[in-house]
């Protein structure tokens, strides 16, 4: 699915790291993950797997290291410093305003979904179309109503989010994100909060953007059997390193590292 | 002395309203300062850098935990010495007052904005929202929702500390019954009970509405 024409990775984690206080969640992680990608993170937790969906969100920030033209320690999107910036020809810390510029093309899933309570489901869809992107609000109601149709939800433009279910609501939650037209996509744990009967509805939502689009996605679920379908990679985290990664196929049938066929186990026994 | 009397309490009513009508005004005065100045408060208590946050911090720490009346006599007074003579006791009066209660519909207003999940600002920067809209469209309406119910009790609580501003001559109820009690050497009990039932009568309503609009509010969409 990577496009042809691109040969340079959509994101890059060079050497970063991330602490929690005392704690190294992210220990000097190297990986790259071309356009159109869907990459799925698995692992136990506390594995880090949220915490990289996290940075990417700038909802937390790496841990700066020393030097980092030399050292690394820095995410790279679209070839550009992404948790760093050039100045005067070097790596500098990122500064808010250069980080809500780059983040606009990232869009995120929440697990708790996080729609805004106080607007109907058609307004968390326009809100920031309108307000971040300057877009009409007659051009942001009809993507907004053409994106509520996609995930069938039209009928539920004008109720609130309480509303509606969790399924209802994650779906309008991907609305929201997808209005922005985001070339990465992250969802962090999309179905953990949702009762069993609403998850299939959400998934299947969810393989229909794959399949129709090229924004390259990466994942964190414990839905192996929607990870399978969807995703070209599997990267397996523990202890906040990479333990083994390959293709969907290879690594749930034929898991190579002790630590992953322990994991797939105790996930698959649920 | 001599007791109770229904004429002089007949007598002394249209005074004492008059009283109560300038602790109506006191209250729509105190009441907008209380509203505005601690919702202000409770957002550069967000968005303030350190250096502006502290100090006010630190003066509405003092404010709520020093008595009313002393801030009262002493504003009064010093206003007088040291800024404008010609400032009326109402007007000091009023401001006091609603700074008074700003500290604590401040905290009101706090509450209101801690309560709201984490969550909440996650998704409006992952949507890279402008700092002013996530205020206005995001935080503000999910705040007042929260703290309207408790900042109604505090205007409800401030408005009963109206008589406070006797001490400096604001012509309340308290003030009026003063008035005629020293012309006419008598009238206090009848002076004093028509000056609570008429608290009475305007708070009570006001207390049954706020308790509707928490139920109302808890009850709703949004």
């Amino acid at each position: 699915m990577p496009s042809p024409t691109s040969n340079e990775p959509i994101i890059r984690f060079d050497r970063v790291n991330k602490d929690f206080g005392d704690l190294r969640v992210l220990k000097e992680l190297c990986f790259d993950i071309d356009p159109g990608e869907r990459v799925t993170l698995i692992g136990p937790s506390g594995s880090g797997k949220t915490t990289i969906l996290r940075l990417l969100m700038t909802l937390e920030h790496v841990t700066p290291v020393k030097h980092p033209d030399e050292n690394g320690g820095v995410i790279w999107v679209e070839g550009e410093p992404y948790s760093h910036m050039k100045k005067g020809g070097k790596l500098h810390v990122a500064n808010e305003r250069y980080l809500r510029r780059r983040r606009q093309k990232v869009g995120m899933v929440f697990q708790q979904f996080n729609l805004f309570p106080n607007m109907r489901v058609l307004r968390n869809v326009t809100e920031a179309q309108v307000h971040t992107l300057r877009r009409s609000k007659d051009e942001a109601e009809a993507k907004a109503r053409d994106l509520l149709e996609l995930v069938g939800l039209s009928d539920k433009i004008d109720n609130y989010p309480n509303q509606l279910s969790g399924g209802q609501q994650q779906r309008v939650a991907i609305a929201r994100a997808l209005a922005m037209d985001p070339d990465i996509l992250l969802l962090d744990e999309v179905t953990s909060a949702l009762d069993p009967e609403l998850v299939a509805d959400v998934l299947a939502v969810l393989r229909d953007i794959a399949e129709t689009t090229s924004i390259t996605m990466l994942i964190v679920t414990h839905e192996m059997g929607f990870a399978r379908d969807v995703s070209n990679r599997v990267m397996m985290f523990d202890q906040g390193v990479i333990v083994e990664e390959d293709t969907p196929d290879r690594i749930f049938s034929d898991p190579q590292e002790v630590r992953t066929q322990d994991f797939l186990r105790a996930v698959l026994a649920e | 002395m001599d007791g109770w009397s229904n004429e002089r309490a007949a007598e002394m009513f249209p005074m004492v309203f008059e009283g109560f009508v300038v602790v109506l005004q006191v209250t729509a005065v105190s009441g907008v300062i209380a509203i505005l100045l601690g919702l202000l408060v409770a957002i550069s208590d967000q968005t303030a850098p350190f250096w502006l946050r502290r100090p006010v911090n630190w003066i509405m720490q003092f404010v709520r935990n020093t008595p009313l009346l002393v801030q009262v006599l002493f504003v009064w007074y010093a206003t007088s010495l040291y800024i404008n003579p010609e400032w009326t006791a109402f007007v000091v009066g009023s401001a006091v007052l609603g700074i008074h209660y700003a500290s604590y519909t401040s905290e009101s207003y706090r509450a209101g904005i801690e309560a709201i999940p984490k969550g909440q600002w996650e998704a409006a920067t992952a949507l890279s929202l402008p700092r002013h809209r996530v205020w206005l469209a995001i935080i503000l309406p999910q705040m007042l929702r929260r703290s309207t119910a408790a900042v109604a009790n505090w205007l409800i609580a401030m408005f009963k500390e109206v008589p406070t501003l006797f001490a400096i001559g604001v012509l309340e109820m308290l003030a009026m019954v003063d008035r005629y009690a020293g012309l006419n050497y008598t009238g206090y009990v009848e002076g004093y009970t028509i000056a609570g039932l008429l608290f009475l009568a305007a708070s009570y309503p006001v207390a049954v509405a706020t308790r509707r609009l928490e139920i109302r509010l808890a009850k709703s969409n949004f």
